[in-house]
């Protein structure tokens, strides 16, 4: 039980009147950070509703915990904290009251780590939520579903809209709960550098597919662009894993998925330069290569 | 453990090698000597705020190089540093570098070979004459 896969998705398809989400698998170990990447209308709020339970797969398997969704998802979703950036505590209510209420609901509920998170956060019980700006209201959510120390996150954009500051506590405490390798956060974010930084794997979606799914380290070392100079009128070898080409006279450019070391020996003396690309540059890159190949 | 590591982000190399090359700095200054533990995976990950693979990665190319040893369920350490040991190796590299600058300077004062052994002589009396 306390083994079981944080989330298991296989096939999953979900069909709405505009959009449809096909053929998802989705793997989230313990111990791991998981960041899930797509354009807006991508399917990434769809994908953690359906691990939420709170919409039901047409076709494919949802485990959440060990637990079938959204069949078992009263049991599932006490050891799962979830956030989304259009979360909003009850209005007239205090901070404290929201803290007391989910303390009574939660037997794991853990006030002195509550404590902390007001301090590291900059919140104070005393507020009412009506007060709270919007950065302050995404970090109340944070801070009610962190101390009930869920072995599950399913955080949704939960660092937009927060200035840098507010950024950085929130990453500094979502790594703080990976001390804990038992744990694991899904975690979906238009912003890049922070997946970049905190995910150890990154599934690009796009379309209501996935684009691309793979450790943070083989993405950021299998992407490069290379710049050529060849002689006037040539045209580049066919090299593998080409995604994108671009030529200016005999000046070319060439973004590959598939880089090694081997590859700047079979181009040779041409290279003019080699650059790594930031974890932005392979998403946009991968999306619309996705899109040129679905093209009819 | 407060390691005082940091991460740029407007640095062009990637998080691993950044953590990989102030460690190495640290082993090779002899800040951090042989035998001593570093910290936990999980908790360089938690203070730099990278991802747990970043400093996998790095713990574990350093451990290639035979700069640091992983014992399993026990942490890892900085790797003994006897003669040809990897931990050695880079304290002579810095050595090395060292003495580069000290040619150099040389040079631009105008000191010829002689010179310059003979002010390296100079001090290293103090210690012969002991």
């Amino acid at each position: 039980m306390s083994t079981s896969k944080p989330i298991h998705m296989r096939g999953v398809c979900k069909s709405f009147r505009y959009f449809s989400l096909h053929d998802l698998d989705l793997d989230l170990e313990p111990g791991e950070v998981m960041g899930l990447v797509g354009p807006n209308g991508a399917g990434k709020s769809t994908t953690i509703r359906l691990a939420m339970g709170l919409l039901a797969a047409d076709r494919g398997e949802v485990r959440v915990l060990g637990h079938p969704m959204p069949q078992d998802q009263a049991q599932a979703k006490r050891d799962i904290g979830y956030v989304s950036a259009d979360m909003r505590l009850l209005p007239n209510a205090s901070l404290g009251w929201h803290m007391r209420l989910v303390a009574s609901l939660y037997p794991d509920w853990d006030e002195a780590y509550a404590r902390t998170l007001l301090s590291h956060f900059n919140l104070h019980p005393g507020q009412s939520a009506r007060s709270l700006s919007l950065g302050e209201q995404t970090k109340a959510a944070l801070l009610l579903a962190l101390a009930r120390r869920p072995r599950l996150l399913i955080l949704d954009e939960p660092t937009t809209g927060l200035d840098p500051v507010a950024r950085h506590e929130v990453l500094s405490q979502l790594m703080e709960v990976m001390l804990d390798d038992r744990r694991a956060i899904l975690f979906s974010s238009h912003n890049t550098a922070d997946v970049e930084r905190i995910c150890d794997r990154i599934t690009f979606i796009d379309r209501g597919r996935v684009v691309a799914s793979d450790d943070t380290g083989r993405f950021l070392d299998s992407w490069r662009r290379i710049e050529l100079e060849l002689a006037p009128g040539s045209e580049p070898p066919t090299v593998p894993g080409l995604v994108a080409h671009t030529g200016d006279g005999s000046f070319h450019a060439l973004t590959v998925r598939q880089f090694d070391e081997s590859l700047l020996e079979q181009l040779g003396p041409d290279v003019r330069g080699v650059q790594r690309m930031s974890l932005e540059e392979i998403f946009v890159a991968s999306v619309m290569q996705h899109r040129q190949e679905r093209r009819p | 453990m407060n390691t005082h590591l940091h991460i740029s982000q407007a640095d062009a190399r990637p998080m691993y090698l950044q953590i990989m090359e102030q460690i190495r700095a640290r082993i090779a200054s002899g800040d951090w000597e042989a035998g001593r533990e570093l910290p936990s995976i999980r908790a360089l990950a938690a203070a730099l705020e990278v991802s747990v693979i970043t400093v996998k990665r790095a713990y574990l190319e350093l451990e290639q190089e035979g700069v640091i040893v992983t014992r399993q369920g026990k942490g890892s350490f900085v790797a003994d540093s006897g003669r040809g040991s990897a931990a050695s190796e880079l304290q002579y590299q810095k050595l090395d570098e060292h003495l580069r600058q000290a040619v150099a300077l040389a040079s631009q004062l105008g000191l010829g070979p002689e010179d310059l052994l003979a002010r390296l002589g100079t001090l290293l009396h103090p210690v012969k004459r002991r």
